[in-house]
């Protein structure tokens, strides 16, 4: 991968949440060594069940870290105008420039941030009047109109209030409101949970139609694959603080190598056929407890002496990564004598 | 067959705005249908389609308009609610609410047990709860003593489907129970509800927007829309060939699980609900691609086509459907 491509790129970043309860510390490792590479132009999904530290990842990422959360190591490092910096060495000011006009951040239930007391128009025009400098009332409400217009929205939600508007319909106000500055990376945390499929296909239409119209990056988090098949270009799967596979989301489908990959996608119902399917077993781990080395060996059916002494390192297969012993070397042949 | 659990012409009518200028929302329009023992009986559709308030009338919760419900051979069109709910149990979506924080789970075990006089002794009972619990795949000493937020949703939902076997119910209501659980422990729950079809011959009522797990559950399926059943039949039938352009639209909005079936076509969005219950002619007629003018104006009746109910004007005129122009 040339180096040039990268937007977004981070390095054993760990993130944990240090709570002070009575006789001590609790540490929630949340996000627990993570690397990424993100790439320019494309969609990029994070997989994982709740829990599994894919929001705080985001936060992370967005450096929107209040506490009890800390950042524990690595760095965030975006690539802008072909330098590359640090998100949390720069400047509040130079903070506040950054977001929404380079990175910008769909929270989880974004569909209930609008102030319900007012119009629509007017949370843009509040929007547009703290980041841009200089510009009349009236220009603003163009530039409010064109935007809504260019994404297929009706200009008429402009004059609607918040509770006027279907979910589905506010949920896509959201995000355009996101994307109104053309930002050049966009994280999108469950933008379709809690939506009907229909709805989830609108929300789904429009992220995509954002990404050709900006050729930016939009991280996508959710728990949802059928949704992930259909919008990702690349997909990690993360699993109690890692991140356990990544791949071309194609690849994924086709060929998951993680045994919870596996379990993951061997999992989901399919029309055409009602044969039996089976889930992981057991629960997936607390974040304040983890397991000894690989998090997933209690629910593993193949898990091997190792998979308990040692956390899995990342193994490079071309586009494919995979953090699990069995596909280090000689793994397969050692499962094979185990068991 | 007999049927276990009918609804009769079964309506539901909400009033909302003042005195003056009332809106009448229709939230379940002459719904009726049919249950069988060990089967499941899926309602599916998107939120505000009145699925739920389906499943409340039928629970009690809510008074129909009009309407009635029948359960098993329906002599007597009044029970007493222990009665009724001896027979008929809930599960509900969100596990975390079902459960008080601060109250033990198996406090809600104990308390059914006492509230139908199930068991005489202690030990009865905790013999009682524990073989319960291991139909669902769990023990009574992994929940003795425990609160709600020691378990995982998907530990919960396991509780409050044993909660609901104690009375040995003969129709189970399963109002969206994966929709909060985990993907990666989701299909233990919907292999659950498939054992207690088969080995217990439970009628499973299962409303769910999910329709990929409703083709696996199998058996009968309603797809409703803004209060109506807009097509009602076999699962397999219903979802293989949709034959109402909702279902169809229903059908191919559903992601499915390989990247290399993505959605083509786009497809629009109702700006508010409110709109489309209040709509005359039928409710669908405003997105519908296949629309004509009399669909504005006038509601279709529900025809059969090939075993198949189907609510649209398309087929009103049976066997001669409508060639798609495409």
């Amino acid at each position: 991968m040339k180096q040039k491509d990268v937007v977004l790129r981070t390095e054993n970043l760990k993130a944990h949440y240090v709570l002070d309860v009575p006789g001590g510390q609790k540490v929630v490792r949340a996000v627990d060594g993570v690397d990424l590479q993100i790439r320019r132009n494309e969609i990029y999904g994070i997989a994982g069940e709740s829990g599994c530290g894919k929001s705080t990842l985001m936060k992370t990422l967005y450096a929107w870290i209040n506490r009890p959360l800390r950042l524990v190591n690595g760095s965030v490092l975006y690539t802008k105008d072909g330098q590359e910096f640090d998100v949390y060495a720069v400047s509040k000011q130079e903070l506040r420039r950054l977001r929404w006009q380079f990175i910008a951040y769909v929270p989880q239930g974004a569909m209930s941030i609008f102030n319900p007391v007012v119009k629509i128009k007017d949370t843009y025009q509040d929007f547009l009047s703290s980041h841009l400098r200089g510009k009349t009332v009236e220009e603003m409400f163009d530039i409010a109109k064109e935007h809504i217009e260019q994404l297929g929205l009706p200009a008429s939600i402009l004059e609607a209030y918040p509770h006027q508007l279907s979910g589905g319909m506010r949920q896509r106000v959201a995000i355009a409101l996101a994307a109104l500055l053309r930002p050049s990376v966009i994280f999108a945390d469950e933008p379709t949970t809690a939506l009907d499929v229909v709805v989830q296909r609108g929300v789904v239409q429009l992220l995509k139609d954002i990404q050709e119209r900006l050729h930016n990056t939009i991280i996508l988090v959710t728990h949802d694959m059928g949704v992930h098949a259909n919008v990702t270009d690349r997909l990690a799967i993360m699993y109690a603080g890692r991140v356990i596979e990544e791949a071309a989301t194609v690849e994924i489908f086709k060929k998951p190598l993680h045994p919870y990959t596996q379990f993951l996608i061997n999992s989901l119902p399919q029309f055409g056929d009602t044969g039996e399917r089976v889930s992981a077993p057991g629960q997936p781990p607390s974040l304040a407890n983890l397991p000894s080395g690989c998090a997933f060996h209690p629910r593993c059916p193949k898990a091997m002496p190792i998979c308990k002494q040692k956390v899995p390192e990342s193994i490079v297969m071309g586009e494919h990564r995979v953090a699990c012993w069995l596909h280090a070397e000689g793994g397969e042949a050692e499962h094979a004598a185990n068991s | 067959m007999q049927p276990i659990l009918e609804t009769r012409n079964l309506t539901k009518v909400f009033h909302r705005g003042s005195l003056l200028a009332r809106d009448r929302i229709v939230a379940v329009d002459n719904v009726t249908f049919s249950m069988q023992r060990g089967e499941v009986f899926t309602l599916a559709g998107e939120s505000g389609c009145g699925k739920t308030t389906t499943a409340r009338m039928i629970l009690g919760f809510e008074q129909p308009t009009s309407g009635e419900i029948i359960y098993g051979k329906g002599e007597e069109r009044w029970h007493p609610r222990v009665w009724f709910s001896q027979r008929i149990q809930a599960v509900f979506q969100n596990p975390f609410e079902t459960f008080n924080p601060l109250r033990k789970v198996e406090g809600y075990l104990f308390e059914t047990v006492n509230h139908y006089k199930l068991a005489s002794s202690k030990a009865e009972v905790e013999e009682l709860i524990d073989s319960k619990l291991e139909a669902v795949g769990l023990s009574y000493g992994e929940v003795a003593g425990r609160y709600p937020s020691e378990f995982s949703g998907g530990q919960l939902q396991r509780i409050s489907i044993a909660r609901s076997l104690l009375v040995n119910p003969s129709v189970l209501i399963a109002d969206e129970p994966v929709s909060m659980v985990d993907a990666s422990i989701r299909m233990s729950i919907v292999n659950l509800f498939r054992r207690l079809r088969d080995e217990l011959d439970m009628g499973i009522l299962y409303i769910t927007h999910d329709l990929a797990t409703a083709y696996y559950l199998g058996g009968q399926i309603a797809i409703m829309f803004r209060g109506n059943t807009m097509e009602m039949g076999p699962v397999q039938e219903v979802l293989t060939n949709p034959r109402h352009p909702y279902t169809q639209l229903l059908r191919e909005s559903i992601p499915e699980a390989d990247p290399e079936k993505k959605w083509r076509g786009r497809i629009s969005i109702a700006e508010t609900e409110q709109e489309e219950y209040l709509r005359e002619g039928c409710k669908f007629a405003g997105r519908c691609p296949q629309v004509m003018e009399i669909c504005k104006k006038q509601v279709p009746e529900l025809v059969d086509v090939d075993g198949v109910q189907v609510k649209c004007h398309l087929y009103v005129d049976r066997g001669s459907v409508h060639e798609e122009v495409s």
